[in-house]
């Protein structure tokens, strides 16, 4: 678990860089970022971050690859998403999933 | 500021920055499953207020990353941002502290729903962007608030699939941008690449490493 001084560091770092990208947007003069290929790897940015995201988190523990009653409940999520749910019900079907899982000691 | 609002655009700004911002109590629950104390969580919706690289912060800190990883996976979540901002600012033309409040509200909702006014005038496009930014910055610091309380009352997250609940709701935030075959490719090598990386690479670094993807996949057109 990381201290409470990283954790500072990281509320204070993650608004502090978030909050000059967002000024700098109406400040900087459009050609300097209207480059195409900083356009396009920049809109491919968050696709890649969050797939990483749902990848680390759910099937790795450490720096171990770990299958447990995480990948159940992403699988659910899956389902719910394939099934045009919406958003809350996607996070809650894949949390009453891992849950459950864990609860009746079967993951 | 503005006189007369569309009511389209007041109802669209209304359910978008009230479902959005339920979204906020997903976060509050998870950042507190990372660690972080109930202060912490709400300044970060308050101060970083970009639902993405909040998520992706405290998703670092739970894989076990440091500062530097957290800040930076965050950060690049956060680009977009500015290239909002390049569309948002003749629309909006605030100047002075409005202006620091238009790019702190400048997100992904507040920028479309407002661009999204288009046909109906600029004084929409303002409206729109103002009262969805507003709106969801209203309702997610609240939503934030109530999900780090209610995950801090329950105490043990794994018991209640917060553990989950966390990458299902990155899968949630994803899913609508799988729109093409290609997107969907990249997707699915940075899932790969991201679990190579995990048992290789220092601990939590693998999360920010994975950028390398999109660097590679947009080099060329």
């Amino acid at each position: 678990m990381a201290s409470l001084m990283t954790l500072w560091l990281i509320v204070l770092g993650t608004s502090l860089v978030c909050f000059a990208t967002k000024v700098a947007g109406y400040l900087i003069p459009e050609r300097w970022i209207h480059h195409e290929r900083v356009q396009r790897i920049n809109g491919l940015m968050p696709i890649v971050l969050l797939s990483a995201l749902v990848a680390v988190q759910s099937l790795t523990t450490k720096t171990h690859l770990v299958i447990d009653h995480r990948l159940a409940g992403i699988a659910v999520a899956l389902g719910a998403l394939v099934l045009r749910a919406p958003f809350p019900l996607v996070v809650l079907s894949a949390a009453l999933t891992s849950g459950l899982l864990v609860h009746w000691h079967l993951a | 500021m503005v006189f007369s609002i569309p009511s389209t655009t007041l109802r669209q700004s209304f359910s978008v920055a009230f479902t959005v911002g339920l979204y906020g109590t997903a976060f509050g629950a998870a950042s507190v499953a990372a660690g972080l104390t109930v202060l912490q969580t709400c300044l970060l919706s308050l101060l970083t207020f970009t639902g993405a690289s909040q998520f992706a912060a405290v998703g670092v800190v739970s894989a076990g990353g440091g500062a530097v990883a957290a800040i930076a996976t965050a950060g690049l979540l956060g680009t977009r941002n500015a290239l909002y901002g390049l569309q948002m600012a003749p629309r909006v033309q605030a100047r002075g502290w409005r202006r620091i409040l238009a790019a702190h509200w400048t997100i992904d909702e507040s920028t479309n729903v407002g661009i999204a006014q288009e046909t109906l005038g600029a004084a929409a496009v303002k409206a729109g962007f103002w009262l969805t930014g507003g709106g969801v910055y209203l309702f997610w610091n609240l939503f934030t608030l109530a999900g780090a309380l209610g995950a801090k009352a329950i105490g043990t997250p794994e018991a209640w699939g917060l553990d989950a609940a966390v990458p299902a709701a990155f899968l949630g935030l994803l899913w609508p941008r799988l729109t093409s075959r290609a997107t969907r490719i990249i997707a699915l090598s940075a899932v790969v690449f991201s679990l190579a990386a995990t048992t290789a690479l220092p601990l939590g670094t693998a999360i920010i490493a994975s950028a390398v993807v999109a660097v590679v996949a947009g080099w060329q057109a």
